[in-house]
C-alpha cells in the first residue's frame, strides 16, 4: 500500500498556472432539464443496470445521477447469445432488452436507489405507444425519480417494426403520452441514424420532452470471415464505445445550434475528461458516460474528481461556464 | 511499456468484494500450448476463491475491452504470497498483447469477480473436471478441498498433450488423476466423458466440478445428470464487462419453478449447478457422439448419492 505522506503547509507551493483556482472552490453543479445535479456525470441507460451491482466499487450516489437500463411493462428475457463482439475501440451489442419488467423493478430496484439516497433517471422501453404510457403510469408518484429517459430506439410493433425514434411523429406520439402521466422532466433519447436529427428533436420538444438526450447507439455489424456467419444473433447490433464519440459530438452540436434553449445529455464514447469537456462545450448540460464503465468501474467516481481539477487548473469556478462553448475560427 | 506504478488498489477496502489493482507482472512463461502470467496482487489474492475470475485490461491497438481468466492459483502465505496465477491460451489480439507483457510491467487487473464453486458441507470424494486450459483453476480448487481433508480426484481432458496444463502437479496433489487426449498423445484416446463413468465407480465420487470449453461442460452435465452426480461447472461464456452490468454473458439456466431466466456468468455464475443450465437452449452443442455409448449390461449396485441441498446446504 501506498504510505501516507504528510504535507506541512510551510512547503506548499502554489501552483505555477495563475489561473488556477482551488479545487475545494469549482462548483460542479449543473441544472439538466429542470433537474439540480450535484455534477454533471450520469452513467447510460444499459451500462450501469440497476445501480446495485456498480455499488460494490464506490458509493454510486457520488454521481450526478444513475440512467438505469431500460425497463419495459413486461418482463423480457432478451436475444439469445452471442450479443456482444469488439471491433475497433468500441464495441457491437443486442441484448434484447432484458429486464425483469415494471413491476418487479419497481419492487427490488428502485427500493435500493431510494434506500441509498441516489438520484434516479429511470429510462422506459416499449414495443407501442401503450406500452410507454403504461410504464410511465406505473412510475407515477413513486418516490426518488428525478427523471424519466423515453428510449425511443425501439421498434414499433404498430408500424412494421420501424424504430420510434426515426419517425418525428412516432416519437412525439410517445413523448406526447409519457409527458402526460408523469410530474417529472421527461428526456428523449434520440438515435443518430436518421436522416436530419434537428426535425426529430424539435418534434419531441413540441411533444413536451423537457430535454434531450444524445445519441444512442449506432447501427452496426459483424461478420465472422470464416464462418461467414454475423458475430451477433441478431445480425445487427447497437455500436458504442470511443468510436462514435465524434459522431455523438456533432449530433449534440446540431441539435444545440438549432435548438439552443433545450438541455442536452450528451451521450457517446465519452471515457477521459476531456472528452467531458467537448460535450460541455457543444452544449451538452450533463454527460452519461456509458461503455467506458465496462472497461473500468471506476470511471464515473474519476470523471467527477478530474473535471474539478481541469477546470480549477484553468481558472474555471463552473462546469457551468463550458457548456456551449465552442469558439468559431474565423 | 507501462508507466504506471504498482500496488494501486481501489475500491471498497472493507469489503471482500472486487477491487481494481495495478499488478506487477512476477512471471510470464509457456506453459505447454499455454501462457501462464503470475502477478503481485495481494488485494485480490486475499479475497479471491475457487471458481472466481479476474479482469485484465489490455492494450491492444483498437482493443477496448477487458479479458476475463479464471484464477488458476492463490498464494496466500510464505515467499509468494500475495500472488494470482491465470494461464490462458493466445487466441486473439488481447491474450496476444498478454503473452508480450514483461516481467516487472504493471497491469490492470479488476477481481476477483463471479461466484466460486461451493464447498461440500460434508465428507463427500470430489472428482474435478478439466478440459484444456479449464484445468488450470481446479488446482486453486483442489487446494481447498484437500484442505477440507476431502479426497480429490481429477480427470483432465485436452486435444493433445501440450494441452494438459501441469501435469505433474496433477499427480501431485490429487488422490488420481486420468488424463484423455483427442489425439491419444497421453492417457486414454478420446473425451473426458468416454471415462467418467468408470472413475466415478473406481474412485466413489460423490460429487463433480468441472471447467473447460462449454461443449465439455454440458457433456459432463448431462452424464453426471444421468447418474445423479451432483454437478457444479465453471462456464466460459464471452464477457463484455465482467461486472454485470452488460448483460452480454448470459447462460439459459432452470429455475426451481421449472422457468426459464437468462443469467449473467459474470455475477451470478460463472459456477453453475450443471444440471440447471438448460443446454438445449443454448448454443453450445455437444460436437461429434463420441464411440462409448455401450448399453449398461451388468448394471452395478445402485451407488450412493447425495441430493444438492445435502451437499451444499441451501442455496
Amino acid at each position: 500500500m501506498s504510505e501516507v505522506r504528510r504535507i506541512d503547509a510551510s512547503e506548499y507551493t502554489p501552483p505555477t498556472d495563475p489561473r488556477a483556482v482551488a479545487e475545494a472552490g469549482v462548483d460542479l453543479a449543473v441544472d439538466l432539464a429542470g433537474m439540480k445535479l450535484p455534477n454533471p456525470i450520469l452513467t447510460a441507460s444499459g451500462c450501469f443496470a440497476a445501480g446495485a451491482e456498480m455499488d460494490r466499487f464506490y458509493d454510486v450516489t457520488e454521481l450526478g445521477a444513475i440512467v438505469v437500463k431500460s425497463v419495459t411493462l413486461e418482463p423480457r428475457q432478451g436475444l439469445p447469445t452471442p450479443r456482444m463482439a469488439e471491433t475497433p475501440s468500441g464495441m457491437l451489442n443486442a441484448i434484447g432488452l432484458q429486464n425483469p419488467g415494471i413491476d418487479a423493478w419497481l419492487t427490488k430496484d428502485l427500493p435500493w436507489l431510494q434506500s441509498k439516497g441516489a438520484r434516479v433517471v429511470v429510462s422506459i422501453a416499449g414495443r407501442s405507444v401503450d406500452d410507454f404510457r403504461a410504464v410511465a403510469r406505473k412510475l407515477r408518484g413513486k418516490g426518488g425519480i428525478a427523471a424519466i429517459e423515453v428510449n425511443l430506439s425501439c421498434p414499433n410493433v404498430e408500424e412494421r417494426g420501424m424504430v420510434f425514434a426515426c419517425s418525428p411523429t412516432d416519437s412525439a406520439e410517445v413523448i406526447t403520452a409519457v409527458r402526460r402521466e408523469t410530474d417529472v422532466p421527461v428526456l428523449g433519447k434520440l438515435t443518430s441514424d436518421v436522416t436530419d436529427i434537428v426535425s426529430i428533436a424539435r418534434a419531441v420538444v413540441d411533444a413536451g420532452a423537457n430535454g434531450l438526450t444524445l445519441i444512442n447507439t449506432l447501427l452496426g455489424m459483424a461478420i465472422d470471415p470464416d464462418t461467414g456467419k454475423p458475430e451477433i444473433y441478431n445480425t445487427y447490433a447497437g455500436l458504442s464505445g470511443p468510436a462514435i464519440r465524434p459522431v455523438a459530438l456533432r449530433n449534440v452540436h446540431q441539435v444545440h445550434t438549432a435548438l439552443p434553449d433545450v438541455p442536452i445529455l450528451g451521450c457517446g464514447g465519452i471515457r477521459t475528461v476531456t472528452d467531458v469537456v467537448q460535450f460541455l462545450r457543444a452544449g451538452a448540460s450533463a454527460v452519461s458516460v456509458g461503455t467506458a464503465t465496462f472497461v473500468d468501474p471506476f470511471v464515473g467516481q474519476r470523471l467527477i474528481k478530474e473535471l474539478r481539477s481541469w477546470l480549477a487548473e484553468r481558472g474555471l469556478g463552473s462546469a457551468r461556464e463550458l457548456i456551449g462553448t465552442v469558439e468559431p475560427w474565423s | 511499456m507501462s508507466t504506471r506504478r504498482a500496488g494501486i488498489v481501489e475500491g471498497r477496502r472493507d469489503s471482500d468484494g472486487p477491487v481494481g489493482s495495478t499488478c506487477e507482472v512476477l512471471a510470464r512463461r509457456r506453459e505447454g500450448a499455454y501462457w501462464l502470467l503470475s502477478l503481485a496482487a495481494p488485494a485480490i489474492a486475499e479475497r479471491a476463491r475457487p471458481g472466481q475470475f479476474v479482469n485484465i485490461a489490455v492494450e491492444a491497438p483498437g482493443t477496448l475491452l477487458r479479458r476475463p481468466f479464471s484464477i488458476a492459483r492463490v498464494s496466500k502465505q510464505g515467499i509468494a504470497a500475495g500472488t494470482i496465477e491465470v494461464v490462458f491460451d493466445a487466441h486473439g489480439p488481447g491474450t496476444e498483447w498478454l503473452t508480450h507483457v514483461d516481467l516487472h510491467d504493471v497491469i490492470d487487473v479488476i477481481g476477483p469477480l463471479g461466484n466460486p464453486f461451493p464447498l461440500p458441507q460434508r465428507k463427500v470424494s470430489c472428482l474435478l473436471i478439466g478440459g484444456g486450459y479449464g484445468a488450470a483453476p481446479l488446482f486453486f480448487l483442489a487446494d481447498e478441498l484437500t484442505r477440507k481433508g476431502l479426497r480429490v480426484d481429477m480427470i483432465i481432458g485436452a486435444g493433445s498433450l501440450d494441452r494438459i496444463p501441469n501435469a505433474i502437479e496433477a499427480k501431485r496433489i490429487t488422490a488420481s488423476v486420468t488424463f484423455t487426449t483427442e489425439d491419444g498423445s497421453y492417457g486414454t484416446h478420446g473425451r473426458v466423458t468416454d471415462v467418467l463413468d468408470e472413475v466415478v465407480e473406481k474412485c466413489g465420487s460423490g460429487v463433480v466440478y468441472a471447467c473447460g470449453p462449454n461443449p465439455m461442460l454440458r457433456a459432463v452435465s448431462e452424464r453426471c445428470e444421468a447418474m445423479d452426480l451432483p454437478v457444479q461447472v465453471a462456464v466460459e461464456e464471452k464477457m463484455g464487462c465482467g461486472i454485470g452490468v452488460c448483460f452480454t454473458c448470459v447462460l439459459p439456466i432452470s429455475t426451481k419453478n421449472g422457468e426459464v431466466t437468462m443469467k449473467r456468468a459474470c455475477v451470478e455464475g460463472p459456477v453453475f449447478n450443471g444440471a440447471r443450465i438448460a443446454w438445449d437452449q443454448s448454443r453450445y452443442d455437444l460436437g461429434a457422439p463420441t464411440p462409448t455409448d455401450e448399453d449398461d449390461q451388468d448394471a452395478p449396485p445402485e451407488p450412493e448419492r447425495l441430493t444438492d441441498s445435502e451437499i451444499w446446504g441451501d442455496a
